[in-house]
Order: structure tokens, then C-alpha cells, then sequence
């Protein structure tokens, strides 16, 4: 940046009269402590090799309201059979539809959760510490948040079909802050997407945070379905805490924006629980992500396993660095990390940083990265079928992503995203 | 004149010609100069010890990057096959290759796999009927016995041998080619999938297709009765005779094959 140029960004701190005062009071504490917050440099352990300059904010603006409220419902369609659904446009409700949801469930935007259910909004919202670097920008979220939803599952009851949120974004430079907060009492059960998109494909800023809190026994599925303009700036951070044999499973799939920076952060607390991080990241052009990832283990018996996939085309670029962390009463942990690079350009390039951290010897971790282009004998293979070497290309690389998507329980949502997936490859 | 002349034109235009063949891996010469002829309607099997070159020949006609043709040529009824530079388009001419290792395809179903091989063989714009493609499918994978839930696996990931090999032909059967060159097609087969394979490439034979089958075990030739038999020695093919000669080899190994071409030469 120009020093010789005003530094403040386009952006404004203009509070949103939807919240409460004291959230207000809370939000202008926030962005006064964003503005003393120094912004990262690649000095930082948690932004190696990462490109700052592309985290510059200062072209993005407040976001208008949007203009096609109409559209953009009509356009929030994923699977057939939901339980809920909320759309978003530019950080505004604009569809709501809840009615298939059981009795107790809430599925509601945080600022009529904030009044509602106000407990439970002082005791989760943004509760867990934003360690893996993003706490600048986790103090911009906070600050500017006007939408953003809470899902509240109360003990024992079971959502069985999925709950899907549409966050859109509109308008040339528009910033919009998504959050989804999911609070699961013990032995709740439900699946929630979460879908990121662009109403017009110009260029963007999202700082979006969902935060998973799971009570024991309690099971989450969370798919997330990044799809952003490829012009699109965005920061993903995630919380996941999960108590005595709770288990989640979380997928994000970045199909779409041009740099970004995710951030997700699993804790083990109870004993027994178990989190599944998923990531894919199909990338060309000069598609950037970057992500960093810790696993807390701080309670005996749990599981985490971390599986990550990057295909990377033309001059991508992708970052992976992971950490697992045993605590010293962590006994019989079972920990995995792995990320795995499909390289299909020479411009591309790939970092990946696995590592551990084990604080007592009662442990089952295994950690570590690989990189490899397509086999010279896999294409032949599907040459020699007849099919043309860059739908073959095409074929192995979706495979790459489906072969992991296969972790996911629920069939309809698994070929929901296959199916976006190959949109994505021009497969099919 | 005229007559041989017009007649020799119908047999090229209706065979598989390997003619003086010779190529290289690296700086390594492995085909010295093959010369074999396949008529269309025939199956011809070819024999010989390990590393003779007969999984390179085959490879070589697919097209396979790793190999160098310097001399010769391959006509596909009358087609060079090398005027032809991707593996993908001398497939969709019509020649099929099983593998001696098929290759696995993770996260690739077998349907879809089958699919896009189907699907690039019609028109630009026509689209392959799913209704008619899945029929076609199940009948051929029922014949096969292979079972139906095979569709939603990953292309040979975690198939035994023997089920590899019957994917090889039931890939075979959808495409439908007018040359297939299936190698060691029985190796790995228990003797009850050994007949139902071989029932299989006989239901393909016709008029219109010819074989190529590479084996070493004679008793797949009792299935799928050869037309000829040929015998490959370093890269040439040093004996051809009919499919006595299968079980003469089995009876006496492959050294006398070598000593009677030296005799000869
Ligand atoms: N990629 C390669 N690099 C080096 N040598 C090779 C390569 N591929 C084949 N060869 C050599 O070429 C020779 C012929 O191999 P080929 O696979 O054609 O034999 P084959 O007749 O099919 O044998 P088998 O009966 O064992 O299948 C062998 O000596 C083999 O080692
Ligand atoms: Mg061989």
C-alpha cells in the first residue's frame, strides 16, 4: 500500500440498530480493538508463506441492501428434502422457512436470538479464542455483523432432515460477515449446510464464523459449500468444541473465491468425542487458499481425523499447515492429519506444514503430506477406453474428491455435493 | 492382376497387420521386427516366455507414451494406427486393449467410467441415454455375473484379480471394438470364472471382430479355440502354427522353439 495514501479501510463501523445495545457497546469495543490490532505479517508462525497483500481491504465497502431479494430466494435450492431454511442477502434475512423443523428447535438470525434466547447467545457466541492467526479479522466480523444464524437443537431431539442457510453476497465490493453458530444439547442430532455464494459473480469480501458447540452424545454433520466469486476475498474460521462422546463430522468444500484464508479449530474436550475435518479444494487460475487447522485434544479416549485434498491447475496456490495437540491427561488418543496435493501444473504450488504436538506417550497419531501429479499409466488407462486425456484428467481429479466425499453418512448430501463437485470440473 | 490386387485390398481392409515392427524403451530395442496378421472374424493367441515383449506389443498398438516405434507400422483395416497420435483416438477406431494390470481409478465409478468411454464414442452433441445405457449394462454384467452393486465401485480399487479381469471384458462387451488384444485376460481367474470370461469373448466373436489373446496357460485356448497360435521369442514372433501348437508348447516348453529357428536360419 501507498504510505502517502489514507489507510483506513472502505469499510465502516456503523452499528446495526438489529442488535441489542449492549451488543452494540460490545461490536464498537470490537472494531475500536480491530483498529489497534496490527495486521498479520508472514513473520507470524500462523501466516507462514502466506500472501498478505492479498488480505488488503481496502477496496471493499459496507454492503448496500440488495436489489434481488426475489432471485436470490428462487436461486437458494440445493437438496429436496430439508427441515429449515434461511436466506441471507447481504447480511439481511430474506427468506425464512422453518417449519419442518421438530418442536424446540431454533433456527433463527442471531440478532433475534440475542433477545430471544439471550443466555444462550452470551454463553456460545464467540466463545472459543481465534488462535490460528485471524483474530484481526475475527474482531472485524464481530464489530460489523449484522445477519448470521443460530441453530439450537435441545437434548435429545433429532432433526432428520438437513438444515440448509444461503448466505449471498450482491453488489461490486460488497462485504458480507456470515455466521453460523450451532449449539447441540446432549444427544442432539442434526445436519446443517451451509451455501456461500455470489449473486452476480463481482468481487467481494466474506469474514464469515461458525462456531459448533456440541453437548455429549451429541452428533453434527456440517457441510460447507464455499461459492464465492472467483473474485472473492474470504476468511472461513470455524470453532468446533465437542463434549463427551459427541461426534462431528465437517466438510468444507471451497469451489469457488480467489483467496482464501480458512482456520479451523477442533477441541476435544470430553472423553470419548470424536471430529471429522474435511476439506476439498479443486483450484486453477490463480486461486489461492490457505489454511490452518488445530486439533485439541484435551480429554482421554477421543478421535480426530483430519483429511484435506487439493487439486491444483494452472498457478494455484494452496497452504496447509495443521497442528495436533495432545494434552498431558489425553490418554489413548486417536489423532490423524493428512493432506493430500493433486498437481496438475507445474505453476502451481503447494505448502503443507503437518504437525504435532504430544504432551504424554498413550497416543495413535500419524500426520503427514503428499504431493503427486496424475499417473502417466492411469491415463493411459482411461486413453485406451476411448475417453479424451483431458476429460480423463478431469475424471481423476473429481474421483480424487469423491473418494473423500465418501466419508460423509448422509447419502443425498454426499451426491448433492458430488454433483456441485463435478459442475465445478465440467464433469458429467 | 487385378483380381490378387482387389483381393489383397479386401484383406487389408478387413485385418489387424503388424508389419516389421520393432521398438524401443529408453535406448533398449524390445520388438525386433514382429510381423502378425489378423483377419477379422479370427482369434489368434500369442505365447511366450516372460519378457518376450508380448504386454509391449499390445501396449504399443494402444499407445502407450513410454515406448518408441522406430520401424513398422500397424494397419487397422487399413488404417495406420500410428497416423494416429492419442491412445484415445486408435480406441475409438475400434481397437480395445485388456490390461495385463488394469489400473485403479479411485473415486471413478464403474458405471461412469463405462460411461464416459461410451459417451466418447457418439457424435458431438448426442447425449448417451441413461435408461438404455444402464440396461445395456446390467445385461452384460449379469452375463458376466458380475454383481449389479459393482456400478458404484471405484474402477478396480480393492477388486481381486479375477474380478479385474472380468471389468476388462465386460469393458470389452460396452465398447464393443473391432480388434481386441486381451492380455493374460485368464491369469488370476479361478477355473469357474475362466468359463464364464471365455464365454464372454466368444459371444463377441463375429465376422466383424478379431483377437488377439495373449496367454500362457493352454487350457483357456480349450475355451476360446484360436484360429492360429503364434509364438514370440525377444521381440519377434519365431513360430506360428494352429492350436496344436499350444499344447506342443505346454508339452515341451519354449527352448525348442528358439533351437528349431536357429536350425532354420
Ligand atoms: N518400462 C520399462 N522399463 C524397462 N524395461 C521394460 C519396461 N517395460 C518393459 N520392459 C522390458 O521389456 C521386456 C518385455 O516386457 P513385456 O512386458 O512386453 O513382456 P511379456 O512378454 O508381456 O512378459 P510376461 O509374460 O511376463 O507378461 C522385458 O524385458 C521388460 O523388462
Ligand atoms: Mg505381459
Amino acid at each position: 500500500m501507498n504510505p502517502e495514501t489514507p489507510t483506513t479501510d472502505g469499510l465502516q463501523f456503523t452499528p446495526s440498530p438489529v442488535w441489542p445495545d449492549w451488543f452494540r457497546s460490545a461490536q464498537q469495543d470490537a472494531w475500536n480493538e480491530y483498529l489497534a490490532t496490527p495486521a498479520p505479517t508472514r513473520k507470524d508462525e500462523t501466516w507462514r508463506y502466506a500472501n498478505i497483500k492479498a488480505l488488503d481491504l481496502s477496496a471493499f465497502r459496507n454492503a448496500p441492501p440488495i436489489a434481488s431479494e426475489g432471485k436470490l430466494i428462487n436461486a437458494s435450492t440445493g437438496l429436496e428434502a430439508i427441515a429449515a431454511k434461511l436466506v441471507f442477502g447481504n447480511n439481511a434475512l430474506v427468506h425464512s422457512q422453518t417449519d419442518g423443523l421438530p418442536a424446540g428447535v431454533v433456527v433463527q438470525p442471531l440478532d433475534v436470538a440475542a433477545r430471544e434466547n439471550e443466555a444462550l447467545f452470551r454463553q456460545y457466541f464467540l466463545s472459543q479464542p481465534v488462535e490460528l492467526g485471524s483474530h484481526k479479522y475475527a474482531l472485524l466480523h464481530k464489530a460489523l455483523l449484522s445477519g448470521g444464524v443460530l441453530v439450537h437443537v435441545p437434548a435429545n431431539v433429532e432433526v432428520a432432515l438437513p438444515i440448509e442457510l444461503y448466505h449471498w453476497v450482491e453488489g461490486a465490493n460488497s462485504s458480507v460477515f456470515p455466521h453460523t453458530l450451532i449449539v447441540l444439547g446432549d444427544n442432539a442430532k442434526v445436519t446443517v449446510v451451509d451455501h456461500f455464494k455470489s449473486a452476480d459473480g463481482a468481487p467481494a469480501f466474506a469474514c464469515g464464523i461458525n462456531d459448533f458447540h456440541l453437548g455429549r452424545g451429541a452428533k453434527l454433520d456440517y457441510v460447507a459449500i464455499q461459492d464465492w466469486s472467483a473474485d472473492t476475498l474470504a476468511f472461513h474460521i470455524n470453532s468446533t468444541v465437542c463434549d463427551r462422546d459427541s461426534s462431528s463430522t465437517a466438510l468444507v468444500a471451497n469451489l469457488g473465491g480467489r483467496h482464501i484464508r480458512g482456520e479451523s479449530f477442533s477441541k476435544l474436550a470430553g472423553e470419548g468425542s470424536r471430529s471429522v475435518m474435511l476439506s476439498i479444494n479443486p483450484l486453477d487460475g490463480e486461486r489461492h487458499v490457505d489454511q490452518r487447522t488445530l486439533q485439541d485434544h484435551a480429554a482421554p479416549n477421543a478421535t480426530s481425523d483430519l483429511l484435506y485434498r487439493n487439486s491444483l491447475d494452472d498457478k494455484s496456490q494452496a497452504i496447509f499447515s495443521g497442528l495436533i495437540r495432545v494434552e498431558p491427561g489425553s490418554k489413548q488418543t486417536d489423532a490423524y492429519q493428512k493432506v493430500e496435493n493433486l498437481v496438475l501444473s507445474e505453476d502451481a504450488v503447494a505448502h503443507s506444514m503437518p504437525g504435532l504436538q504430544i504432551l504424554n506417550d498413550d497416543v495413535r497419531c500419524t500426520h503427514g503430506a503428499t504431493s503427486g501429479g496424475i499417473s502417466q499409466d492411469e491415463l493411459f488407462y482411461m486413453q485406451a477406453r476411448g475417453i479424451r486425456p483431458d476429460l480423463g484428467r478431469r475424471l481423476v481429479v473429481a474421483g480424487f474428491f469423491h473418494s473423500l466425499l465418501e466419508r460423509l453418512d448422509n447419502e443425498t448430501l454426499r451426491a448433492r455435493v458430488a454433483a456441485l463437485v463435478n459442475a465445478r470440473l465440467g464433469v458429467e | 492382376m487385378r483380381g490378387l490386387h482387389q483381393e489383397f485390398l479386401i484383406y487389408l481392409l478387413m485385418s489387424l497387420v503388424i508389419k516389421n515392427l520393432t521398438a524401443n524403451i529408453g535406448d533398449q530395442q524390445i520388438l525386433k521386427g514382429v510381423n502378425l496378421e489378423v483377419p477379422k472374424g479370427e482369434v489368434h493367441a500369442i505365447m511366450g516366455k516372460n519378457g518376450s515383449g508380448k504386454s509391449t506389443l499390445a501396449k504399443i498398438m494402444a499407445g502407450h507414451p513410454d515406448y518408441t516405434v522406430t520401424g513398422g507400422e500397424v494397419l487397422m483395416d487399413g488404417e495406420n494406427l500410428f497416423d494416429m497420435e492419442e491412445p484415445d483416438e486408435r480406441a475409438r477406431a475400434g481397437l480395445f486393449l485388456a490390461f495385463q494390470y488394469p489400473m485403479e481409478i479411485p473415486g471413478v465409478t464403474i458405471a461412469n467410467f463405462i460411461r464416459a468411454a461410451v459417451q466418447a464414442r457418439l457424435p458431438e452433441g448426442e447425449e448417451l441415454e441413461a435408461t438404455d445405457y444402464y440396461a445395456n449394462l446390467y445385461a452384460k454384467m449379469d452375463a458376466l455375473k458380475i454383481p449389479r452393486a459393482f456400478t458404484s465401485r471405484s474402477v478396480n480399487e480393492g477388486f481381486s484379480g479375477g474380478e479385474k479381469k472380468r471389468c476388462e471384458i465386460l469393458q470389452m462387451a460396452m465398447l464393443e471394438p473391432k480388434y481386441a488384444v486381451l492380455d493374460e485376460t485368464d491369469s488370476g481367474l479361478d477355473i469357474d470364472a475362466l468359463k464364464i470370461v471365455s464365454d464372454g469373448v466368444n459371444a463377441l466373436r463375429s465376422p466383424d471382430r478379431g483377437f488377439l489373446v495373449i496367454t500362457h496357460y493352454q487350457r483357456l485356448l480349450n475355451y476360446i479355440v484360436p484360429d492360429k497360435v503364434h509364438v514370440m521369442v525377444d521381440g519377434r514372433i519365431a513360430m506360428t502354427g494352429d492350436k496344436d501348437l499350444a499344447l506342443e508348447l505346454e508339452a515341451k516348453g519354449y527352448d525348442w522353439v528358439t533351437e528349431g529357428e536357429l536350425a532354420t536360419a
